[in-house]
């Protein structure tokens, strides 16, 4: 097919093909166990953690190394950002919100690595993070505050005729929550990756190579701007809805 | 996207040649391969973060503050210090002035005595010697008088003698004491 399309005009387009999962070992299809480019990403990530969280902080330096310093600023900005919005009382959430955080951040950024495979591109991963969210703030929210949590609908500061109509609105909103925020991730980072693959096949053409390469290396820098942004996003509103959940009074 | 379909697809998602067919993102058969493998690292990296990794930093967060209260704390009383310590020389130093000051006076009285003394004595030495000298003067005086008078007697008498005349020493002396009168 790509000497097909060569011969066509020396356009090749495959801007999708880089997130085909495919199995690691073999040809057989994917079941659900199949170790598979996915697998290894996420294990890449998985170590890269590990490396960044456990081996960096090894020294328990009082005067932090290099690696030891990342870690602690990234401890210090999560916790913040928690105990800034979610309250004082969020803060036990912390490590899970920081999971999330270092999950994202850490495949997004290997997804910026040439021939690698972005996780976080697949509306599958992020459906699983976003509906996640969903589904424990919205339990954490009844078992904190019982009924009380469904006053989160119910203006009560609005005027009796809107109440109503105002609570639609917001069951609606709070419904659409872990769709936005799971497409947010997954369409940005696919929106991106895509992109820079247009780009790369114009670079086929001789006349077209040298704007080809610089728009692959903007590309490249908003997309690295774009990978600690949604990661960030995706935490801030993580936050924002564990508030509602652990106060939901306005 | 211009993807072909001939020859045997894998996959409902994978055509003959290994392109993409559609978006792989929607492609259903690989979705619970992800989500599985996607629960797995979540775990992972949460077991390894909340066990392991967010407890040492925590720690050493909490580590380096206290130190660093620690240490402000010690510089403070260090600071404090040194500034007591810098109240006892200024006080030391005006009591060794104040001291200094008394010595001074003190030395500065004495002296004024002895000097006081001195003069004293120097005065009345002074005073007895001018007295001593005004008497030797007075007699000095007193026998240069007499001197004069017997100067002037044995003078009359001669000239009274020389001139002829009979001189009678008592009326000499009784013309010459009240000539000097005079």
């Amino acid at each position: 097919m790509a000497e097909e399309a060569h011969s066509e005009g020396g356009l090749v387009f495959h801007p999708m093909d880089q997130f085909i999962v495919k199995p690691l070992f073999g040809e057989g299809p994917v079941e659900w166990y199949t170790p598979t480019n996915v697998t290894l990403w996420l294990g890449i990530a998985v170590l890269c953690t590990v490396a960044l969280f456990v081996l960096g902080t090894r020294g328990r330096a009082i005067i932090p190394t290099r690696v030891q310093s990342i870690a602690e600023l990234a401890y210090g900005f999560i916790y913040k950002m928690v105990e800034d919005i979610a309250g004082p009382d969020g803060a036990r959430y912390f490590p899970k919100i920081f999971t999330l955080f270092v999950f994202i951040i850490m495949t997004n950024y290997l997804a910026l690595i040439p021939m690698s495979f972005s996780p976080t591109s697949h509306i599958a991963a992020t459906a699983v993070l976003g509906f996640g969210v969903f589904i424990a703030v919205t339990v954490l929210g009844f078992v904190k505050n019982g009924t009380h949590f469904l006053g989160l609908f119910w203006m009560s500061d609005a005027p009796l005729v809107l109440r109503p109509i105002i609570a639609v609105i917001e069951v609606i909103s709070y419904f659409v929550r872990p769709v936005s925020h799971s497409i947010r991730l997954a369409g940005n980072i696919m929106a991106g990756h895509t992109v820079i693959k247009v780009f790369a096949a114009f670079a086929g053409v001789a006349a077209l190579a040298p704007v080809s390469v610089l728009a692959i290396v903007a590309i490249y820098g908003l997309e690295v701007l774009v990978a600690f942004i949604q990661a960030y996003v995706f935490t801030i509103l993580t936050c924002v809805y564990l508030r509602d959940a652990l106060h939901p009074g306005h | 996207m211009a993807t072909e379909t001939t020859g045997a697809a894998i996959g409902a998602c994978v055509d003959g040649n290994g392109g993409a067919i559609g978006m792989p993102q929607l492609c259903v058969e690989w979705m619970p391969n992800q989500i599985f493998w996607l629960v797995v690292a979540l775990i992972v990296i949460y077991f390894v973060l909340s066990r392991i990794a967010l407890p040492r930093i925590g720690g050493v967060l909490a580590e380096r503050k206290g130190t660093i209260t620690n240490d402000l704390t010690a510089a403070e009383e260090l600071k404090a210090k040194a500034v007591e310590a810098e109240k006892a020389y200024q006080d030391a130093l005006a009591r060794a002035r104040a001291e200094a000051a008394k010595i001074v006076a003190e030395a500065r009285a004495e002296i004024q005595k002895d000097l006081d003394a001195a003069t004293a004595r120097a005065d009345a030495e002074i005073a007895a010697r001018s007295a001593e000298s005004e008497k030797r003067i007075g007699e000095i005086r007193a026998g240069a008088l007499e001197a004069v008078t017997e100067v002037a007697k044995d003078t009359a008498k001669e000239l009274v003698s020389a001139l002829g005349g009979k001189a009678d020493a008592r009326s000499v002396t009784a013309a010459v004491n009240a000539r000097l009168k005079g």
